[in-house]
């Protein structure tokens, strides 16, 4: 006889990622430019590589202390000092984790009891209100407004809070609108924060690559300090996606509750992937500085033929995402996504998948070489032109 | 202003047009500013990166590190002055160390070089040693890697 208890009610009630059927469709076409990709197509820096294949010689292969090398939490704690006047003791308030997906889901299991509300800021990343409800709290989707850029409002956010409202959880710079917050509407969320006494859970994975201006870190806002968990990671930055690294900082009672899951259910992040982090941190900045200024010329010329072609976006200020509205093709963003697949062989990501508050959107990737940008740009054209 | 000569020196063929919609610099300061930059010699030319290798091309290439003795007031200007102006010639740097000056010789054929080097170059004025290396294979040049790039791994979609 087959198992008959069911199995997680949590899990099962969870759509699989609507992501997953572009990919199934994308997989068997040939001839697809992707703009669907959520991650650089810059290999790692040479010299971090180079690093990390010397460290796999000299032995670098055990396990690490449970909150990772101290070394590397120390270069973490002083490259926050340094961009954005943050402090935290490596010792006890970080802790190095397999990417930000893992700090996200310990600063939620750290944080909620079961039913606790957790306000996120839609369009939102696919993972944020999964994890929400994997660690048995209730996720709030708030829309955010287009017209005003995404950003975060503090009023909206005021009118969602109740007596369990527990935190808010949201990306700067967003995958997937490209927004990243201003100082001044996040002090205003930090006051609410305060007001409320819930926390905020702030991932800046996007935190180097900005254009329009430099990066507020949430942490670093006027009384946000003691209620935030700070999330970030190499993957972006530094185009290290499949090393697995990444970091929470937080106050020490909770930075303590995330290390003893940590402990229990990861033991540690790879050995290796800590040591290439080191050397990121050490010594690859200018390879930052010259992917941060391609990104940025190809944002330019990408946003502006997107505009040309009808498919208007706020101007996107940090990320590698741009998130035009297609309402003037008339189809839904399913469709869209899907026949401009079919079609033309470009690949973009539905924006529903980002949160209802998404429909009418697609996600558009321009971590993508530029004559293939230009070329699907083109590509875009003739489909929007058989459409007219 | 200096993001229009990055965009330049990876795409000698860029437009204005192409250059303000990448820079975000509107394209008359772009003309203007690259006018500028041609007057003063900022830019010196636009070239192309050639693979020579891929392409089949058996010319011979060869660093031949020189040792000057330099010349009172002058200092290396004079002999460098000379040897750079030689068809032969590719480059010709001064450097730190043992030698005085790096020049690079390309010629048809390795003997076509080996006379060069020993009959013009050795022969210049105040030119009293040379060391000849011959260059066997490119990897790199002027910033270019010559060897295949990495086979994107990526997934199509991912979030
Ligand atoms: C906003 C955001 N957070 C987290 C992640 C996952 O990052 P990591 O590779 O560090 O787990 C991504 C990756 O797409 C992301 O876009």
């Amino acid at each position: 006889m087959s198992p008959q208890k069911p199995l997680s009610r949590v899990v099962e009630a969870m759509p699989p990622s609507g992501i997953r059927k572009f990919f199934d469709l994308a997989q068997t076409m040939t001839g697809v430019i992707t703009l669907g990709v959520g991650e650089p197509d810059f290999p790692t820096p040479w010299g971090v590589r180079e690093s990390a294949i010397h460290a796999l010689t000299r032995g670098a292969t055990t396990y690490t202390g449970n909150s990772g090398l101290l070394e590397l939490r120390e270069l973490i704690c002083a490259d926050l000092e340094a961009r954005h006047g943050l402090t935290y003791r490596p010792a006890d308030e970080c802790l190095v984790t397999s990417g930000v997906s893992e700090g996200l889901d310990l600063a939620l299991r750290a944080l909620l009891n079961p039913g606790d509300e957790v306000i996120v800021p839609e369009p939102s990343y696919v993972a944020y209100q999964p994890c929400v409800a994997f660690a048995g709290g209730v996720p709030v989707p708030v829309p955010a407004d287009p017209a005003q850029g995404y950003r975060l409002d503090a009023e909206r956010i005021a009118a969602a809070v109740t007596p369990r409202t527990k935190a808010v959880l949201f990306g700067s710079p967003s995958n997937p609108t490209g927004a990243a917050q201003s100082a001044e509407d996040l002090t205003a969320l930090a006051a609410l924060a305060a007001r409320e006494d819930f926390w905020l859970v702030s991932d800046e994975i996007y935190d180097r690559l900005t254009y329009t201006g430099t990066h507020t870190s949430t942490a670093a806002v006027e009384g946000a300090w003691e209620r935030t968990v700070l999330l970030n990671g190499f993957s972006k930055s530094y185009a290290m996606t499949g090393w697995r690294v990444g970091y929470v900082c937080a106050p020490e009672p909770v930075a303590a509750l995330m290390h003893r899951i940590h402990q229990y259910t990861m033991l540690c992040a790879p050995h290796v992937s800590q040591v290439a982090a080191i050397e990121a941190l050490k010594s690859a900045d200018p390879d930052v500085t010259e992917m941060v200024a391609d990104y940025d010329r190809r944002r330019r010329l990408f946003v502006k033929g997107l505009d040309e072609l009808g498919l208007t976006c706020p101007e996107p200020g940090g990320a590698f995402y741009a998130f035009p509205s297609i309402r003037s093709s008339g189809l839904s963003s399913q469709d869209f996504a899907e026949q401009l697949l079919e079609e033309q062989k470009v690949a973009v990501v539905p924006g529903d998948v980002f949160g209802p508050s998404g429909e009418g959107h697609v996600r558009c990737s321009y971590a993508t070489a530029l004559p293939l940008l230009e070329q699907a740009l083109e590509r875009m054209g003739r489909f929007l032109e058989a459409r007219r | 202003m200096h993001e229009i000569l990055t965009v330049l020196e990876s795409d000698a063929r860029a437009t204005p047009e192409r250059i303000a919609a990448l820079t975000g610099i509107p394209e008359d300061e772009v003309r203007a500013a690259i006018a500028g930059w041609e007057a003063d010699g900022v830019i010196r030319r636009y070239k192309t990166v050639v693979d020579r290798d891929r392409l089949g091309d058996t010319r011979v290439t060869a660093f031949v590190d020189v040792t000057v003795a330099p010349e009172r007031g002058r200092g290396f200007d004079d002999v460098a002055e000379r040897i750079a102006r030689f068809r032969e010639i590719r480059a010709v740097h001064l450097v730190s160390g043992a030698q005085d000056l790096r020049v690079e010789v390309e010629g048809s054929s390795m003997k076509e070089v080996a006379d060069f080097v020993a009959q013009k170059l050795s022969g210049v004025d105040r030119v009293t040693a040379t060391s000849t290396h011959f260059l066997l294979r490119r990897y790199k040049d002027d910033g270019q890697l010559l060897i295949d790039p990495e086979p994107d791994q990526r997934l199509s979609v991912m979030p």
